[in-house]
C-alpha cells in the first residue's frame, strides 16, 4: 500500500507506483478519500478514467475489480478535481532562467494543478502558431500538467495589431484564451474588434485592465501607502474604467471577455453588475489579492511587487465575497517568476510578479474556507470547474476526450484529480519551491494544508507531496 | 533613531530633540578658531549620492570633516553605476571597505531601506526619490525653534509640490512629532489623494492661511511638473501659489520665510521675498551643517560602535558636546 502522506511505505513498494518491471501502473485504488471534502469514497482508477467510486470501506464493485491495483492511502484527504490555472508565467520561451515549461509545470502540479494556461508574454510573444505549438510541445514533453498556450490578442503585445488569433485557434495548441496579459488592451476599437472576431471560434479575451495614461509609472495601490511611502500610485480607477468598457463592449458586440486577476471592490461591484444583465463578463482574482495588502509595502521589499498592485483591506474583504457569491468565477495565480536580481534591488526598478502555483490552494483555503466563505465544494467550483469552462476545456467540450477538466469525480470522468490533506500548518519555504524562482510573497507565512498526490489522466505526476517519475 | 536614520515618520520626540540640541552645541563649534572636533577620527563616512545634489552633498562632506571622519565620495556618475552595478553589489563593496555609515542621496524612494538591509554601517537618508529627507525637515525645525523660540504649537505652511516633495514628507512627520500645526497648500493635483489621512491640515487658498501663519515654507516646482498637465501654465501657478510681496505682507511682523532651495526665483517665490530679512533660506544651509553634524555625532559617537548606539547613548553625547565641546 502507498500511503499518500509518504512516510511509511510498509511493504517497500515505489511510491510512484512503478511496478517491478519498470512500467507505471495504469490501476490505482484511492481509499477513503472525501471528495470534495464529502464522505469517504473509494475511487477506482483505471487507464487514465476513473472507472468506480464507491462508500469507503465498503467491499463494492471497486475493491472487487481492483485487482492488482496500486493502493493509495487517503483517509482524511480531500480529493478534488485537478485544478486549472487560466493565468500562469512560465517564461519559454526566453526567460529560461526565471522558469521553463518543465520547471512551471512541476510547481504546478506540487499544487495539485493538471491544467494552466501559459500566458503570452514570453520573448519571442506567442501571437503565432508557432509560438503556441511551441509551447503546447514542451508541455507534452514535460508531461506533468496540460500546458494550454494563451495567444496573444495583438502582434507582439503592440496594442495596434491583431494577431493572427484563427491561426493560433486552428493550431495544434488549440487557442482559445487570447490575452496581451502584462499590457492592457487599451484602444478601444481594437478591443472591440478582438472581442468581435474571436466569436467565430468560441474564444474569449481575457483583459488585463489597467488605463495606461492613468498608471505611467505605478508603483503601488494609490492611497494611503503610496502617499506616506512615495511611490507613484495605481489607482483603482484605472482598473474599474477599463473593467466597465470591457463589459459594455462585450455586451455591444455579444462576446465574452474574461477579467484577469481583479483587485478592487469597485471592478467586484462592476462585473456583478454586468453579470446581472446576463452579458458574457467572467473574472479570476488571485491567491495573493485574497489573502496581502499594501501595507506590506512599507518596508520597501520588491517581492511584494506585483501587477495590479496589493491593495486595501477593504478590497480584499470585496475580493473575498465576490468570489464567495459567484460573481469572480475563478481563483488564478498569475504565477510570475522573476529571477533574484530582479527583487534585489530598489523598488521602482524591480520586476511586478509573484510566483503562487505551489501555494494556491493552500492560501485560498486560508482565505476562503477558514473563513467559512466556501466550501471544498465550493474551492472545486472556482479552482477547477469554472475555470476550465472558461478556458474551453472543461467537462462539457466536445471533442477534447480525457484532456478535458473541472469533471466530477465520478465513474466515466478522466481521473485527473488531486488529494489534499487540510491538517497540516507549516510556514512556506519558497526554496523548497520546484520553481526555479524564489519571489514568493507567502515567504516564512504560516498557511495550512498539503497537496499529497495529483493524477492527470490516471498517472500520478506527484505522490507523497514529493514529484513523481 | 536606533542605527538609521532613513525616515522622520520614525523619530521619537525624545530622538529628535536630542539631534536638535546636540546640533545647538555643535553650532557654536563653528565660532571657534579651528572649528574641528576630533570625535570621528578614524570612522569613514560614505557619500553614496545616484542624484545630482552639490549642495547636500557638500553640507554632509563638511559635517563629516568638522567632525574627523573620513569621506569618501562615490558618485554614481562616472563610477561603476554607470557601467549597471547594482545598488546591492554597490553595498557589498562599501561593507567590504569598512564604510562605518553611508549617506546615501538616491531617486528611487525606498532605497536607503533596502541599502541598510545590505550593510553593517549606518544607513543615512540624503533623500530618496519622493519618500523623504529627513535631515532636511531637522535642519527646517533647527531653523525655526533658533528664529521663533519653539515648536510646540507653532504654525507651519508649507507651499507647493506636496505630491512629489521628499522635504514636505519628513516635514509633515517631525513638525507633527514635534508639536508644531502644519498647514499644506498646494493645488489639489499636487496633494496625494489620501493626504486627509496626513496630520495636518490642507489649504487651497494660498492668502487665506497667511494671516495665521507662524512660518512659511515655499517648495521648489519642478520643471516636469509645468509639461504634465499639473497646472496650467507657471504664470497661474505663480498667480496662485507664489509668494511675493503683496502675499508676504499678510504675514504676521514675526513670521519667517523658509525654503530648501535651490530657489526658483520669479515662480515659487519672488526676488525680493527670497531677499528679505524674514527669509531664513541662507540660515538654512548654515544650519544644515551643525544638524548633520549632530546625526553623524549621535550615530557614529559612541564608543560601542555604530552598531547598536542607544538612545542613551545620544543623551550622554549631547552632555558631552555641551560640556567640552571635546566628545572623547
Amino acid at each position: 500500500m502507498t500511503a499518500a502522506r509518504g512516510g511509511k511505505q510498509g511493504d517497500g513498494r515505489p511510491s510512484d507506483g512503478e511496478q517491478s518491471d519498470g512500467t507505471l501502473r495504469s490501476r490505482w485504488l484511492i481509499r477513503g478519500a472525501r471528495p470534495l471534502g464529502g464522505p469517504p469514497a473509494d475511487i477506482l482508477i483505471d487507464s487514465g478514467t476513473i472507472a468506480a467510486v464507491n462508500p469507503a470501506g465498503h467491499d463494492g464493485a471497486a475493491v472487487a475489480g481492483a485487482g492488482g491495483a496500486a493502493i493509495v492511502d487517503a483517509g482524511g484527504l480531500i480529493a478534488l478535481p485537478g485544478l486549472v490555472d487560466l493565468h500562469a508565467h512560465l517564461r519559454e520561451p526566453g526567460r529560461e532562467d526565471a522558469e521553463t515549461v518543465a520547471s512551471g509545470t512541476a510547481a504546478a502540479a506540487l499544487g495539485g494543478y493538471t491544467a494552466i494556461h501559459a500566458m503570452a508574454n514570453t520573448e519571442p510573444v506567442a501571437d503565432t502558431a508557432g509560438v503556441v505549438e511551441q509551447v503546447w510541445r514542451l508541455g507534452r514533453q514535460a508531461g506533468r500538467c496540460d500546458v494550454r498556450p494563451v495567444g496573444a490578442v495583438t502582434a507582439g503585445l503592440g496594442g495596434s495589431q491583431l494577431a493572427e488569433l484563427g491561426a493560433m485557434a486552428e493550431s495544434a495548441a488549440r487557442v482559445r484564451v487570447f490575452s496581451d496579459d502584462g499590457r492592457c488592451v487599451a484602444d478601444a476599437t481594437l478591443m472591440r474588434r478582438a472581442l468581435e472576431y474571436v466569436k467565430a471560434f468560441d474564444g474569449v479575451i481575457a483583459q488585463h485592465a489597467q488605463e495606461p495614461r492613468l498608471t505611467a509609472g505605478a508603483q503601488v495601490n494609490e492611497g494611503e501607502i503610496s502617499a506616506s511611502l512615495g511611490l507613484t500610485g495605481w489607482p483603482a480607477v484605472a482598473e474599474e474604467a477599463i473593467v466597465a468598457r470591457d463589459c459594455l463592449l462585450a455586451a455591444h458586440v455579444g462576446s465574452a471577455v474574461h477579467v484577469c486577476h481583479v483587485s478592487t471592490a469597485g471592478s467586484v461591484e462592476i462585473i456583478r453588475w454586468a453579470k446581472s444583465k446576463g452579458w458574457q463578463v467572467t473574472a479570476e482574482v488571485t491567491p495573493h489579492h485574497l489573502l496581502l495588502t499594501d501595507e506590506l509595502a512599507v518596508g520597501y521589499d520588491p517581492v511584494f511587487k506585483v501587477n495590479p498592485p496589493l491593495r486595501t483591506a477593504a478590497d480584499v474583504a470585496a475580493l473575498r465575497a465576490g468570489l464567495s457569491d459567484g460573481t469572480i468565477d475563478c481563483v488564478a495565480t498569475d504565477h510570475a517568476p522573476h529571477p533574484a536580481e530582479s527583487k534585489e534591488t530598489e523598488w521602482s526598478q524591480a520586476s511586478f510578479g509573484m510566483t503562487g502555483l505551489e501555494t494556491a490552494l493552500r492560501v485560498v483555503h486560508e482565505a476562503m474556507v477558514g473563513t467559512g466563505l466556501l466550501d471544498w465544494s465550493g474551492v472545486a467550483d472556482r479552482m477547477s470547474v469554472r475555470p476550465a469552462a472558461i478556458g474551453r476545456i472543461g467537462a462539457r467540450q466536445a471533442g477534447l476526450g480525457d484532456e478535458r477538466h473541472g469533471c466530477p469525480i465520478a465513474a466515466g470522468s478522466p481521473a485527473s484529480l488531486v488529494l489534499y490533506d487540510p491538517e497540516p500548518i507549516a510556514p512556506v519555504d519558497p526554496a523548497a519551491h520546484a520553481s526555479r524562482s524564489r519571489n514568493s510573497p507567502f515567504a516564512g507565512m504560516k498557511l495550512p494544508g498539503q497537496v499529497l498526490a495529483t493524477f492527470l489522466r490516471g498517472r500520478p505526476t506527484v505522490l507523497a507531496g514529493r514529484l513523481a517519475r | 533613531m536606533n542605527r538609521h536614520l532613513i525616515s522622520a515618520a520614525e523619530l521619537s520626540l525624545d530622538d529628535a530633540v536630542a539631534i536638535l540640541d546636540t546640533a545647538e552645541e555643535l553650532a557654536r563649534l563653528a565660532e571657534r578658531p579651528i572649528p574641528k572636533l576630533p570625535t570621528l577620527r578614524g570612522r569613514t563616512v560614505v557619500n553614496l549620492f545616484y542624484e545630482d545634489s552639490t549642495r547636500t552633498r557638500i553640507s554632509f562632506e563638511a559635517a563629516a570633516k568638522r567632525l574627523s571622519a573620513d569621506v569618501i565620495n562615490f558618485s554614481a556618475k562616472g563610477s561603476s553605476v554607470a557601467k549597471g552595478e547594482s545598488l546591492k553589489d554597490t553595498a557589498l563593496t562599501l561593507q567590504a571597505m569598512g564604510a562605518d555609515a553611508v549617506v546615501i542621496r538616491h531617486g528611487a524612494s525606498g532605497a536607503p531601506y533596502r541599502l541598510a538591509g545590505w550593510v553593517r554601517g549606518s544607513v543615512i537618508n540624503a533623500g530618496d526619490g519622493t519618500h523623504e529627507h529627513p535631515t532636511q525637515a531637522l535642519l527646517d525645525a533647527f531653523t525655526m525653534r533658533r528664529r521663533l523660540g519653539r515648536l510646540d504649537g507653532l504654525r507651519v505652511t508649507i507651499v507647493g509640490d506636496i505630491l512629489h516633495s521628499r522635504v514636505a514628507r519628513s516635514n509633515v512627520w517631525l513638525l507633527r512629532t514635534l508639536g508644531a500645526r502644519v498647514t499644506l497648500v498646494a493645488p489639489p493635483t499636487l496633494l496625494p489623494v489620501a493626504v486627509g489621512c496626513w496630520p495636518c491640515s490642507v489649504s487651497y487658498d494660498f492668502s487665506s492661511v497667511l494671516p495665521d501663519s507662524d512660518v512659511v515654507m515655499m517648495l521648489r516646482v519642478q520643471h516636469e511638473r509645468m509639461t504634465d498637465a499639473y497646472f496650467p501654465s507657471v504664470r497661474e501657478y505663480s498667480r496662485r501659489y507664489g509668494l511675493d510681496a503683496d502675499r508676504m505682507a499678510l504675514l504676521p511682523d514675526h513670521a519667517i520665510i523658509m525654503h530648501p532651495g535651490p530657489v526658483n526665483r520669479g515662480v515659487e517665490i519672488a526676488a525680493d521675498v527670497a531677499d528679505s530679512p524674514r527669509s531664513t533660506i541662507v540660515e538654512q544651509v548654515t544650519n544644515g551643517v551643525s544638524v548633520r553634524m549632530a546625526v553623524l555625532y549621535l550615530l557614529l559617537g559612541g564608543s560601542r560602535g555604530p552598531g547598536d548606539a542607544p538612545v542613551a547613548a545620544m543623551a550622554s553625547a549631547a552632555q558631552v558636546a555641551a560640556g567640552s565641546g571635546d566628545g572623547r
